[in-house]
């Protein structure tokens, strides 16, 4: 993997919340007096992170942990409540929709279903043409159509089927269809959200090999979004680990894998299924995930940590980085208690 | 011993107007008592059916066109619609996969328990909730007493798919059919949900036959394995041997093509192409174009499950 270290993208501090109490009245309490309440969803909080050039960089957390939120942030596709993300060092998360379009270019997404994605009434020529015609508006029809027929190809869907619509492929190819529509602009970095994880197993393998491939040939700088932690462990460089929002722990692959330091991060590990594996004991997590509504106080995952303490409840752990080079969240990892 | 449950030879077919086709094609299996048998597939490769079939849930327009399902001694295939229910949620019980569209949004869970088993039994009310209670406390369910008064929407994911499981056990089932019972679930409510199961079933010698298409979940908890490609079993063994010494081209495919199981950064092993739909499965092994192993036989002769190694019997030509 050739990875060099200078952040393609930075994330600092980034936090989005959603404001879902509804309309006046929706807000509207009579407990001791009439007020107005608020209630918002805390899908991000404090995340920083940053992505180095040509790396693969995994977001994994369970449902709700805000991933996905995460990633459209970042795509500038929600504005962030606070903090700041920036893109070779030039601030993109106040730029103007006309300000965004060069970075547009440079940054694109692939989204989980292949099969919502593409839009059933367009073929896959317009399907691919559209972006590319926006973009380079000077482009006659013919280079369009080499381009088109170019990316096709490379991911493996023969040109032939240009003026096919989407109902008349396969999950697979589908899926390499959305692909081609990432690539078309010839991007630097791809948002890939969850990719895989409506695909069958053999499928998957040929996407995941696909992707492995063009991060070579088009030297691409990947942010992977999943909930797979056996698709992570294959093909990331570092990886952070969300939970309720909060960024637990972020390493390089190996690390992690060998040696996860975060209650959570362990809990979580200990849970993938592998196969011809007879059963390892996995760690229990007490209690149910709270919803990012209420958060807890202190750290976020300290009533269902089996190791915290009072220091847990009361005090939001900052992220330290350890010897190795990863980044942790804990207090417990910080002050070195046994925890075993 | 007889077997518990004995499927021999089954077929489904779905009547279409391009006509009929055939879901699952000489399906055989069987389970002894208190066995946890994995039935594991890609997408459309009859899994599924083969579930719906033994308790004969197949809508129209599908039918079973051939074979026999022998249950605690009887045949069932050809019972009445009276009769089955009888069997249905009594002496087999099936658990799906999506919770939330398994329990009805406008009962409360107590209501729900209490319906299903006095279907089954003659009771009081109070029985009926005495025994809800009780099995809500055997899936570990916390503060189960306060459940049977909620509504399925207030409990997350994970404790409704508890419920499910606690439901289904109401009656002392013999069999359990889960179907993909943790796909929509997180990994770690999986892995609670799948131990819960497995020791539910040593406890009771309760059978399971387990539906899935994550083979890593099937290793951990069952003891014997049948793989589907196109409405067949091509490999069925101890789980064990299969999934260390696999036979079957498909099986060994489908294993190397888990991430996870080579090293991390290399290209998966992938299988080439994709599995044929129903309405054109090719001639001779239906495996045969994304086989590496194919010779000119594999595209004419279609090959039977038959003894290979290790006690592992697969279906092709080449091993």
């Amino acid at each position: 993997m050739t990875t060099n270290h200078t952040p393609l993208l930075r994330v600092q501090d980034v936090v989005k919340h959603f404001d879902i109490s509804g309309g006046f009245l929706d807000q509207l309490r009579f407990k001791g007096g009439i007020h107005l309440e608020k209630t918002t969803v805390k899908a991000v909080n404090n995340v920083s992170l940053f992505v180095n050039k040509g790396e693969t960089l995994s977001v994994v957390g369970e449902s709700g942990c805000g991933k996905s939120t995460l990633a459209r942030v970042i795509l500038g596709l929600y504005r962030p409540n606070a903090g700041r993300i920036f893109y070779e060092d030039q601030r993109i998360d106040t730029l103007t929709h006309e300000q965004w379009l060069p970075y547009r270019r440079k940054m694109q997404m692939i989204f989980q279903d292949p099969y919502a994605s593409l839009n059933p009434r367009k073929t896959v020529r317009q399907t691919l043409e559209e972006p590319l015609r926006f973009h380079n508006p000077k482009m006659t029809p013919q280079e369009a159509m080499d381009k088109v027929a170019y990316v096709m190809e490379q991911v493996g869907v023969d040109p032939a089927w240009i003026g096919r619509h989407p109902h008349e492929f396969s999950g697979g190819q589908r899926q390499r269809i959305s692909i081609a529509r990432g690539l078309i602009l010839d991007p630097e970095f791809i948002v890939a959200d969850e990719p895989v994880s409506a695909l069958d197993v053999s499928i998957q393998a040929q996407i995941l090999n696909l992707l492995m491939d063009l991060r070579e040939t088009h030297d691409l700088t990947y942010l992977f979004i999943t909930h797979d932690l056996s698709v992570v462990h294959h093909i990331s460089s570092r990886v952070a680990v969300l939970y309720l929002g909060t960024l637990c722990e972020l390493a390089s692959a190996g690390d992690l894998f060998n040696e996860p330091r975060h209650p959570y991060t362990r809990a979580l590990l200990s849970a993938i299924p592998k196969v011809g594996e007879k059963k390892a004991k996995h760690i229990k997590l007490k209690g149910e995930v709270p919803t990012p509504v209420n958060l807890p106080s202190g750290c976020v995952f300290h009533n269902r940590c089996v190791f915290a303490r009072d220091r847990c409840k009361k005090e939001f752990p900052r992220l330290n980085e350890l010897s190795n080079g990863s980044f942790v969240s804990c207090h417990g990892v910080e002050e070195g208690w046994e925890m075993a | 011993m007889p077997s518990l449950l004995e499927v021999r030879d089954l077929e489904v077919k779905f009547a279409l107007r391009s006509g009929n086709i055939k879901a699952i094609d000489g399906v055989s299996f069987q389970l002894d008592p208190g066995e946890r048998m994995g039935l594991v597939g890609e997408s459309g490769a009859g899994k599924s059916v083969t579930g719906f079939a033994i308790i004969n849930l197949i809508s129209k327009p599908g039918f079973i066109s051939r074979g026999s399902i022998h249950f605690e001694g009887k045949e069932i295939s050809a019972y009445s619609f009276e009769k089955m229910r009888k069997i249905r949620g009594n002496r087999i019980s099936m658990i799906f996969q999506d919770p939330m569209m398994t329990l009805n949004p406008v009962y409360t869970i107590g209501f729900q328990m209490i319906e299903t088993l006095r279907a089954h039994r003659d009771m009081s009310k109070s029985e009926a909730r005495a025994i809800a209670l009780e099995k809500l406390k055997l899936v570990q369910m916390p503060s189960p007493e306060k459940r049977l008064d909620q509504y399925p929407h207030e409990l997350s994911g994970g404790m409704r798919q508890r419920i499910i499981i606690a439901i289904s056990l109401l009656a002392d089932p013999a069999i359990i059919i889960a179907d993909e019972p943790t796909t929509a679930l997180d990994v770690t409510i999986q892995a609670e949900i799948m131990d819960l199961l497995q020791e539910l079933c040593e406890k009771q010698k309760m059978g399971l036959i387990l539906i899935t298409h994550d083979l890593g979940v099937v290793s951990q908890v069952t003891e014997k394995i049948a793989v589907m490609y196109a409405g067949k079993i091509i490999e069925y063994g101890p789980t064990e041997t299969v999934v260390h010494h696999p036979v079957h081209p498909y099986t060994i495919g489908l294993i190397g093509s888990i991430p996870g199981s080579i090293e991390p950064g290399r290209d998966l092993k992938q299988i080439p192409g994709m599995m044929p739909t129903l309405t054109n499965i090719p001639p001779g092994c239906a495996f045969n174009p994304r086989c590496e192993l194919a010779a000119d036989i594999c595209t004419r002769q279609t090959p039977v499950l038959e003894e290979k190694q290790n006690g592992i019997m697969a279906a092709c030509h080449m091993k």
